[in-house]
């Protein structure tokens, strides 16, 4: 089980102290989630999709023996879908308890942003983008979107605060 | 406070007052038993030992004023009654109630408990209850009798164990038992053999350990002592997450060892070969070893019934007694949980609702005191419990009548439905049959509860029940959820497993076979030998893109099961059976009730397991109640059977299809355009020597679109002729007649349905008076009889005026047996009475009966017309009164019935 032994870090708790980022490109807009939450990046898998899921649902993939739902971040985040025959990274992350893997086009690097300040996210992006983020930070060449990962894993309401079995009670 | 210590304290002071309840109730029933009541005093005497130790003061009282009664009773200085014991009940209530606290809290409630002290100390204190029964009042003020030997009118339950627990007491040193059996009474064979009995432990827990070694002083302080270090001995309390830890971490390796098997699958020269098969044998062992660890006895389950049973039989003044079977069937722990609420609420229903009072059982002439007996045992991989009473049962009427009150289901729904499948409907939400809402039951929550529950683990329901008789309800569910067998399975090129539990059979469909998949409307059903079985294809249902449609040469039929249906799942492909362990669904994916969860194969990749119940439910409307349909169209095609007509369809110039009765049709006869001639108004043919009249359908003859070759349905009597000029021959049909609607225009006798769609029947009297205005008038009056026809079919009736009429008679119709009855008695008289024979009503052989009483000469002859068809029915009917008897419906065999008879009557003395 690769459940972190001291508990779930929480993204509420975690994303605005902790300073480090795992970035990733969607539809060439630089995004990041803290680094806390992250389990692991991988290469493109084999995901088998679940007839009658909903549609950003891409489907499950098998981590070693651990069943991971697969989010098409693309279709979360209302973009067309990616069209390179390489197939989608994977970006694997736990959140209460739970395996979950955002695919995104590609992987950048672990953003260290202690010093940078987070901004609001600008009015003028749609409400449902502004949902999703939480935070805008002004890189050098570009800006870094920080998703709000309570937002965008809840896909068909609210995601429901249960604790899997696999999870260590604190 | 050292934590582990209370933890330790907390978990075996809940294993004891759980068989406590048990043992308390046991006694109530066999006051003489010393064993059981020196076991019951010692696990509280350990209870009031430890909480001295934790400083649990409270807690230490209650239990000491406890002991002191139960050491009375010991002693023979109190009798063992129903109130002292549902006193000693309150009190291990509180030490419950107490204990709760302490767990949450770690600490003692502000509990006021004097009360019950009082009365605890107030009852050890009467050292011989039977000379002094006046001390009662003080107790308690509601209960007059109290403490005095009579018994009231509520026998205590009786718990009976079938099998003596002491074969079992070496079986549970077994790691299976483990996980309870940490806390057990030691049972000593060497001292104080009349105080333990090893059956005195009567929860069926495991939780006995017999050991020869450890002698005990049944009152010392030291007992416990004693008593843990032989439990240290052999067996360890270990926590359930650490075994559900295990149970996954085995999971995962049972997967990685599917993984391997599969990689050295066929290489027969790999080095791997043997430690891989090794590697498996340990795996599967270990497996189960896991697996056994989580399993437990179901009498955990039980062990809260008898105080539940004692309990209702006072609230609500009956006799019940429980019996328990099979306590010691194991299963997965998962599985027990999800199964502890459903029993409780079967057995308080049985209680509540099934067993009757005392004084109604004995008008019955039943036992005075009802059973409520439970049975668990295994069966092909599953439990199986049984919760039966001898009860009421359950009044079918009752149930019939709730389900029209609540409109679950229409009066005609029921009608098709055997008595066992509308008890089903009890199983439907907010179903209950109780006349009234007690305390205990009735509030119509409860059997849909119940149902969910079990399904939801994979198991089933059924009930039957009858009225006087009793109840019993069948569930059976599997061992274990987390390993489950299922079949592997594909369509549209995806996946899926199905489990083994829900699937009936496979059925393997090759080319040839397809055209047994008939449709009606738009559902796919199967012909499975004699059933009809509604199809699903699992592509639609799971709405995935359809292959190419090569691939559907061969496919194959799982047949699943769900509740008491049956249906037939269409997939392409099917592969073999596995042993797949069950992942959960993540959040997202839970309410997605097609799926039951999910699986990694050998080879790496993950399917989804079905939920067959879901999967039914998915294609809109559910399973059950396809098959409900199918069977009112069964019901309908078996009444039906009788009464089958054949229809001749065709189509008109309009496109519309009307029909007639084959019966009537002559020939069918296509004319080339060049062969109709006209003569004056009428169209006429030669044909066999003679000149055939052809009348349009509509319409008169010069607007006939003109059709070469022409069809034609030709009409016969003898020597007349007439053809119907139709567009085109459709069909030839059997159908059950229903007139719909009368007709309304000139030559529509009248619509009814034929294959879902409305056809109109033609009135084939009218052509015949159009082409020949005498075909009805015979010259031949000596020939003409008088006749009553019965039928309650208005379609027959009108057939046969049509062919009585034809051949020259005269005929009056009744539409029933009463009706005719007036026509005759009216004085009115005929030479034949056709006479149908199943009528509502009165039947024809009911008439017939009557018939020959009131009119000793019989003047009239009587035929029976009917589709009753075989020597046993003719018996019947002929010696009913009847003098021919004619198959339903053939017109020439009427005939020359009817041709008969005139010769049989010349007097014919009815005149016309």
């Amino acid at each position: 089980m690769i459940a972190p032994v001291d508990g779930t870090p929480t993204v509420e708790s975690h994303a605005l102290n902790q300073k480090q980022f795992v970035t990733f490109w969607v539809n060439e807009q630089l995004m990041g989630i803290p680094v806390g939450i992250v389990q692991e990046v991988l290469n493109p898998q084999t995901i088998a999709s679940v007839p009658l899921a909903p549609r950003e649902i891409a489907g499950l993939l098998n981590l070693r023996g651990q069943i991971v739902t697969a989010i098409n971040l693309r279709r979360r985040l209302g973009l067309p879908d990616y069209s390179q025959s390489e197939g989608s990274m994977n970006v694997v992350l736990r959140y209460r308890g739970e395996s979950f893997s955002l695919l995104v086009d590609s992987v950048g690097d672990v953003l260290d942003i202690a010093e940078m300040p987070i901004e609001a996210p600008p009015r003028t992006i749609s409400s449902t983008w502004k949902a999703y983020t939480e935070g805008v930070v002004r890189l050098e060449k570009n800006l870094l979107l920080l998703l709000n990962v309570t937002a965008i894993l809840a896909i068909g309401g609210p995601l429901k605060s249960e604790h899997s079995p696999m999870e260590p009670r604190p | 406070m050292d934590e582990d210590i209370l933890q330790e304290f907390l978990a075996e002071s809940w294993e004891n007052l759980a068989q406590l309840d048990t043992e308390v109730v046991a006694l109530e029933k066999e006051p003489s038993n010393s064993p059981l009541l020196a076991s019951i005093f010692r696990t509280i005497h350990t209870i009031k030992g430890t909480c001295g130790f934790l400083g649990f003061e409270h807690l230490g009282k209650v239990a000491h004023a406890t002991e002191n009664v139960l050491g009375k009773m010991r002693d023979g200085e109190l009798d063992v009654t129903n109130e002292a014991i549902s006193l000693v009940l309150d009190g291990v209530d509180t030490i419950k109630h107490l204990l709760e606290t302490i767990e949450k809290t770690q600490a003692e409630p502000e509990l006021d408990t004097s009360a019950l002290i009082h009365k605890l100390d107030l009852l050890a204190s009467l050292s011989s209850p039977v000379s002094q029964p006046r001390h009662a009042p003080a107790l308690t003020s509601t209960q007059p009798h109290a403490l005095s030997g009579e018994s009231t009118s509520n026998q205590p339950v009786n718990f009976q164990r079938p099998e003596s627990t002491g074969e079992r007491n070496t079986e549970s040193m077994s790691p299976a038992n483990a996980v309870t059996s940490s806390a057990p009474v030691v049972s000593a064979n060497t001292s104080k053999a009349a105080e333990v009995d090893p059956g005195s432990n009567r929860t069926g827990k495991p939780a006995t350990l017999a050991t020869a070694s450890n002698g005990t002083n049944g009152e010392s302080d030291s007992e416990s002592e004693g008593r843990r270090s032989a439990a240290v001995d052999l067996s360890i309390r270990v926590n359930v997450e650490v075994l559900d830890k295990l149970m996954n971490l085995v999971g995962e390796l049972v997967l990685t060892r599917n993984q391997l098997l599969q990689m050295v699958r066929g290489e027969d020269e790999s080095r791997f070969q043997v430690p891989v098969t090794h590697l498996n044998r340990v795996t599967t062992d270990l497996q189960e070893g896991v697996m056994k660890t989580r399993m437990q006895p179901i009498g955990n389950a039980w062990s809260k019934l008898p105080r539940l049973v004692r309990d209702l039989s006072q609230v609500t003044s009956k006799q019940i007694e429980l019996e328990m079977h099979g306590a010691e069937t194991e299963l997965d722990r998962t599985v027990l949980d999800a199964i502890k609420d459903p029993l409780t609420h079967m057995v308080r229903n049985s209680a509540d609702h099934g067993i009757e009072k005392a004084e109604i059982r004995r008008k019955q002439g039943k036992a005075e005191s009802g059973t409520i007996r439970l049975k668990a045992f295994h069966e092909g991989g599953h439990v199986i419990i049984h919760v039966e009473d001898d009860g009421a049962g359950i009044h079918v009427e009752r149930v019939r009548q709730k389900v029209l009150e609540k409109g679950l289901a229409t009066e005609s729904d029921l009608a098709h439905l055997s008595e066992e499948e509308i008890l089903q409907f009890i199983f439907l939400p907010g179903f209950s049959t109780a006349e009234t809402v007690t305390s205990v039951s009735g509030r119509g929550v409860g059997m849909d509860v119940v149902r969910t529950a079990i399904e939801r683990i994979g198991g089933t329901v059924e009930l039957r029940s009858q009225w006087g008789q009793g109840t019993t309800i069948r569930i059976k569910i599997p061992l274990t959820l987390a390993i489950i067998s299922a079949l592997v399975v594909s369509s549209s090129g995806q996946s899926f497993a199905i489990p083994q539990l829900g699937i009936v059979e496979l059925v393997r469909l090759s080319v040839d076979d397809l055209i047994r998949i008939e449709k009606i409307h738009d559902q796919r059903i199967f012909r499975l030998r004699d059933r009809l079985l509604p199809l699903l294809r699992l592509s639609d249902a799971l709405k995935l893109p359809s292959l190419p449609p090569d691939n559907e040469g061969d496919m194959s039929i799982v047949v699943v099961q769900v509740g008491d249906e049956q249906f037939g799942l269409i997939v392409d492909e099917v592969f073999d059976t596995q042993e797949i362990v069950v992942k959960p669904l993540g959040s997202i994916l839970k309410d997605l009730r097609v799926y039951q969860g999910t699986t990694i194969l050998g080879d790496g990749r993950v399917i989804m397991i079905l939920d067959v119940a879901g999967t039914a439910a998915a294609l809109g409307g559910t399973a059950s109640r396809t098959q409900r349909e199918l069977r009112n169209l069964q019901q309908d095609a078996a009444n039906g059977e009788n009464d089958k007509t054949s229809l001749l369809l065709f189509s008109t110039p309009h496109q519309e299809t009307m029909a007639v009765p084959l019966g009537l049709v002559a020939r069918l006869e296509e004319f080339s355009l060049k062969q109709i001639e006209q003569v004056g108004e009428q169209l006429v043919v030669q044909y066999r020597g003679d000149l055939l009249p052809l009348i349009p359908i509509r319409g008169n003859s010069r607007d006939v679109q003109r059709l070469d070759p022409q069809p034609v349905v030709v009409f016969s009597d003898n020597s007349r002729m007439m053809g119907l000029m139709v567009n085109k021959i459709e069909d030839i049909i059997e159908e059950t007649i229903t007139i719909r609607m009368q007709g309304k225009r000139p030559g529509v006798f009248g619509t009814t349905v034929v294959g879902g769609k409305a056809t109109e029947i033609i009135d084939i009297q009218h052509y015949l008076t159009q082409a020949n205005p005498h075909w009805f008038h015979r010259e031949d009056e000596r020939n003409r009889l008088r006749v009553l026809a019965i039928d309650d079919s208005p379609f027959f009736r009108q057939l046969l005026q049509t062919a009585i009429e034809a051949d020259g008679h005269k005929i009056i119709t009744a539409s029933g047996g009463h009706q005719a009855q007036q026509i005759i008695e009216r004085g009115e008289q005929f030479d034949v009475i056709i006479c149908d024979i199943e009528m509502p009503e009165m039947t024809g052989c009911e008439f017939a009966q009557w018939y020959c009483r009131r009119d000793q000469q019989k003047q009239s002859s009587l035929i029976a017309m009917t589709s009753l068809l075989g020597e046993e029915h003719r018996q019947r009917i002929l010696k009913s009164g009847f003098d021919h008897f004619l198959a339903k419906f053939n017109p020439q065999e009427l005939s020359s019935s009817m041709a008969q008879i005139c010769r049989m009557q010349p007097h014919s003395g009815v005149s016309a």
